[in-house]
């Protein structure tokens, strides 16, 4: 990929908010380059959407979400493809990973309360066809989640300035 | 009640506060003040370099080093130079690693000047210069460059500031404040000069990896003969993020390199140690961050550029370092009122051109070191501003 192309994605990808004016001076592009070739990433699926990261723990929604270990037995023709499409298709399901070493697939899953995921486990996953076991971890807190530190408002601080010399 | 002034000498008297601190201290008694005054990278030093440090630490890498400074960083850092700008040292000889950049330049005025002789300095430029050579007993002599050269250097006007007094020269590009950096060609004219009035060249080259476009910094010490008569000063502040570690260094013959030793052996002992882990790490592992950094400096700077302008604040294209000089000239106000106006009206923080000389006048210097959003905002409010005034 051309090495403008490829900082245009980097650039929506941590601020999908950038005008195409900005993006197109940032790179030294025309702004008709720069719509055409959002453009064409969004038709190749290059740019899979726009979304906002919401930390939800800072609301007074509730919001819990866990990490699902799935064990599964690979099927004959299709391999591990059709158990992950019956997977990922359940909306509760945010991520599903292929994944190396002791387990197969890696699921993460949102609802509003632990017990809500507990029971999506064991009555929509647990008993698919072909999974042969299940072991879900709740995230307690997010440290850090997209690339976004949950924590610490790095916008916010500005410790700089002490030095008035330079 | 104690007249203190009597106790100090005439060079403390004299020092002259920064021009940079008044601004600071309207900023800082507001709410909601949008700065683009700070000459310090906004990225944290790359976590690599810090886990490097902190490692260390446990390991209890807590004394001091070799007052030169480590070995194993000696050599990085001649490493360092030999790739980036073709120029080789010795690791054992001709290497100093020092508290800062700023060390290294106190170091090399305080070693090669003496009592009433002039350095040359071209304005606008970083504040320090001027007070570390009168403390060394030096007389500063400025040459103020112009706008219309994108405030290079000329041979000519070196020329015309030399005299029989003169004993040096403090080179210092890419600039801050103005952001202009000094080709190949440019440095050709002058070391003619240079050379033919035998001066000792202290280049301060703290921003060298910051340049931007595709032709990278050119040190003034890789021209044919000038490397004899060179002081290259470096260090890791800009190129790292690496700021409060306080890491820089002096390259340059040994028989200038051993006296700048001495003196920084009585007055510092040796630099930090742990910081020089962490330096060691920048040099060995940085390359990339150095990479990531520039680019987005680079996008930075295309954005402020293209907006001032568009705001009728015309600047040239800096090249190098993380500053634009805009002139201010089309708003009919000094520096120092534009400046003043501007934070009392819109709350935004820029320096007046002439807290780095007197040739500043008409300019200010704003600092790119700041995200996307917060240079944009800024810009919003500076357009906000203008239309004001109109």
């Amino acid at each position: 990929m051309d090495k403008k192309m490829e900082k245009l994605l980097k650039l929506l990808q941590d601020d999908a908010k950038l005008t195409v004016s900005q993006l197109a001076v940032m790179l030294n592009l025309t702004e008709e380059e720069v719509t055409a070739a959002i453009q064409k990433f969004e038709k190749d699926g290059v740019i899979k959407g726009y979304r906002t990261i919401v930390n939800w723990e800072r609301t007074d929604v509730h919001r819990a979400s866990a990490l699902i270990e799935l064990r599964i037995t690979p099927k004959k023709d299709s391999g591990f493809d059709e158990l992950a499409a019956r997977v990922k298709a359940f909306p509760e399901v945010e991520s599903v990973y292929l994944m190396s070493g002791g387990f197969d697939l890696a699921v993460t899953v949102t609802a509003a309360t632990m017990s809500e995921i507990a029971m999506f486990v064991a009555k929509r996953l647990a008993p698919i066809d072909g999974v042969l076991s299940t072991a879900t971890h709740f995230v307690l807190t997010k440290y850090k989640d997209g690339g976004v530190d949950f924590i610490t408002d790095f916008d916010e601080i500005d410790e700089r300035g002490s030095n008035l010399c330079d | 009640m104690i007249d203190y002034s009597k106790y100090l000498n005439e060079g403390a008297r004299n020092i002259k506060p920064s021009g940079i601190r008044r601004f600071f201290d309207i900023a800082n008694e507001m709410d909601d003040v949008i700065s683009l005054s700070i000459g310090e990278p906004d990225f944290f030093t790359p976590w690599h370099i810090r886990e490097t440090a902190i490692t260390a630490l446990e390991k209890g890498k807590t004394r001091y080093t070799a007052n030169r400074g480590m070995i194993a960083l000696r050599e990085e850092i001649c490493k360092f130079y030999k790739k980036k700008y073709q120029l080789s040292y010795q690791p054992e000889t001709e290497v100093l690693v020092t508290v800062g950049g700023s060390e290294a330049i106190d170091m090399a005025l305080r070693c090669i000047i003496g009592e009433g002789e002039e350095v040359i300095i071209p304005e606008p430029c970083f504040v320090c210069y001027d007070p570390l050579t009168r403390m060394a007993g030096g007389v500063p002599v400025a040459i103020q460059t112009k706008a219309e050269n994108e405030f290079r250097l000329t041979a000519d006007e070196l020329e015309n500031a030399i005299t029989e007094k003169t004993k040096a020269l403090i080179f210092p590009y890419p600039n801050n404040p103005t952001g202009a950096v000094m080709r190949r060609e440019h440095l050709e004219a002058l070391t003619e000069v240079i050379i033919k009035h035998d001066l000792i060249v202290l280049s301060d080259e703290i921003y060298s990896e910051l340049t931007y476009g595709d032709r990278p910094h050119v040190s003034i010490a890789s021209l044919p003969g000038m490397r004899e008569r060179t002081i290259v000063i470096n260090g890791f502040s800009k190129t790292y993020s690496m700021t409060g570690w306080r890491m820089g260094y002096a390259v340059a013959p040994k028989e200038l390199i051993a006296p700048m030793t001495k003196l920084h052996q009585y007055a510092i002992m040796s630099a930090p140690t742990i910081s020089q882990f962490a330096a060691i790490e920048a040099l060995r592992n940085g390359d990339d961050d150095i990479a990531e950094m520039r680019d987005q400096y680079d996008m930075r700077r295309r954005l402020i550029v293209d907006g001032l302008n568009r705001l009728g604040l015309t600047c040239f294209e800096p090249e190098g370092a993380f500053y634009v000089f805009p002139s201010i000239q089309s708003t009919g106000m000094t520096s120092d009122e534009f400046c003043e106006r501007l934070i009392y009206d819109k709350h935004v923080a820029v320096v007046p051109g002439t807290a780095f000389g007197a040739c500043g006048e008409g300019y200010i210097r704003i600092s790119y070191a700041y995200s996307i959003k917060h240079l944009s905002e800024a810009l919003n409010r500076i357009a906000a501003f203008l239309k004001e005034l109109k």
